[in-house]
C-alpha cells in the first residue's frame, strides 16, 4: 500500500492530477445538475406569472 | 427510408423527453467504464519502462484532452446545424457544450503540467501544443462570454455559433501540432494510424477511460441541453407538462 501511494516518488505529481481531474468531473455533474433545476425554477414561474398552473 | 426520426430532432419536446430517458443510461455506463479504466490504470498497467509510475497521469491527462476536442468539435457542428438551417435545439445543444469543454481543456492543461515538471523538468513552455490548447481555453470563453454579453437569446445564438465555427480552425492546428512542429509533447500513441504504441495491459485501462469520459459528456451534455431547452422556451403546453406534476 505504502508502495502504490508512493507511484515510484512520483507521487506529488500522479495524485494532484487524479485529486483535479476527480474534482473536474465531480463539478462539472453539479453545475449540469444545478442549471437544470435551475431552468426548471425558472420555466415554473414563467407558468405561474402567465396564470398557467404551478 | 423513414427520416421522421431525424425531423423529431429538431423538436424541443421530443428531444427534451429523448435526452431524460438516456441520461442514466450514459451516466451510469460512463461511472462504471471510468471505475474500471482507473482500477486498471493505477493498479494492473505495468510501469513504463523510461517514466516509471509517473506515466499514469496519461489515464487522466489523455481524457481530459480528448474531451477538450471532442466537445469542440460537437459545439461546432451544432453550432454550424444552428445557423445553416435555424435550429433552436442545435443552438441550445451548442450553448450546452462550451462549460464542459472549457472545465476539461482545464484540467487537460493543469494535468499536462503536472506531467511536464518530472518529465520535461518544466511545467510550462511555450510549445505548439500547449499554445493551441490553451488558445482551445480561450476560445471556450470567449464563447461563453460572448453568449453573457449578448441580451437577445437569437443573437447570442447566431453571433456565438459563429464564433464556434470560425474557432474550429484550432481543432486540426491542435491535433497535428505535435507533427508539423518540433514540439516537447510527444507524439500520438494511441490516435494514430500504425498499431498504438503500448502494450495491452496499459492501452485497456486507457481506451476505458476515453470511452467513459466520452460516456460521461453525453450525460453532461443532455442534463445541460434540457435546462437551455427550457430556459429558451416562453410558454407551451408541453412546458406545463414537464414542469408541473
Amino acid at each position: 500500500m505504502r508502495e502504490f501511494l508512493d507511484m515510484g516518488g512520483y507521487a506529488a505529481f500522479v495524485w494532484p492530477a487524479y485529486a483535479l481531474t476527480l474534482a473536474v468531473v465531480i463539478a462539472n455533474v453539479l453545475a449540469a445538475r444545478r442549471a437544470l433545476r435551475r431552468a426548471q425554477l425558472l420555466g415554473r414561474r414563467r407558468l405561474s406569472a402567465r396564470g398557467e398552473g404551478a | 427510408m423513414d427520416f421522421t426520426w431525424f425531423h423529431r430532432l429538431g423538436s424541443p419536446p421530443h428531444v427534451y423527453g429523448l435526452a431524460q430517458r438516456l441520461t442514466p443510461w450514459l451516466g451510469w455506463s460512463a461511472a462504471l467504464l471510468i471505475a474500471a479504466g482507473l482500477y486498471g490504470g493505477l493498479w494492473l498497467a505495468p510501469p513504463d519502462y523510461q517514466q516509471g509510475d509517473g506515466f499514469r497521469i496519461i489515464y487522466v491527462h489523455a481524457p481530459s484532452a480528448w474531451m477538450s476536442l471532442m466537445v469542440y468539435v460537437t459545439m461546432a457542428l451544432a453550432a454550424a446545424v444552428g445557423l445553416v438551417w435555424r435550429i433552436k435545439v442545435a443552438h441550445a445543444a451548442a450553448a450546452a457544450c462550451a462549460p464542459i469543454g472549457a472545465s476539461f481543456t482545464l484540467a487537460a492543461l493543469a494535468t499536462g503540467a503536472l506531467w511536464g515538471e518530472p518529465m520535461w523538468g518544466t511545467y510550462w513552455q511555450w510549445d505548439p501544443r500547449l499554445t493551441s490548447e490553451l488558445v482551445l481555453f480561450f476560445l471556450y470563453l470567449g464563447y461563453m462570454g460572448l453568449r453573457a454579453a449578448i441580451e437577445d437569446p437569437q443573437r447570442a445564438d447566431r453571433a456565438s455559433a459563429l464564433l464556434a465555427v470560425v474557432g474550429s480552425i484550432n481543432v486540426p492546428i491542435i491535433h497535428y501540432s505535435v507533427t508539423w512542429w518540433n514540439s516537447l509533447h510527444q507524439a500520438p500513441s494511441v490516435m494514430r494510424l500504425a498499431r498504438p504504441a503500448m502494450p495491452a495491459a496499459m492501452l485497456v485501462p486507457l481506451l476505458l477511460m476515453l470511452l467513459g469520459f466520452t460516456l460521461l459528456f453525453g450525460a453532461l451534455l443532455l442534463v445541460r441541453l434540457r435546462a437551455e431547452i427550457l430556459t429558451r422556451e416562453r410558454g407551451g403546453a408541453w412546458l406545463r407538462e414537464v414542469l408541473v406534476p
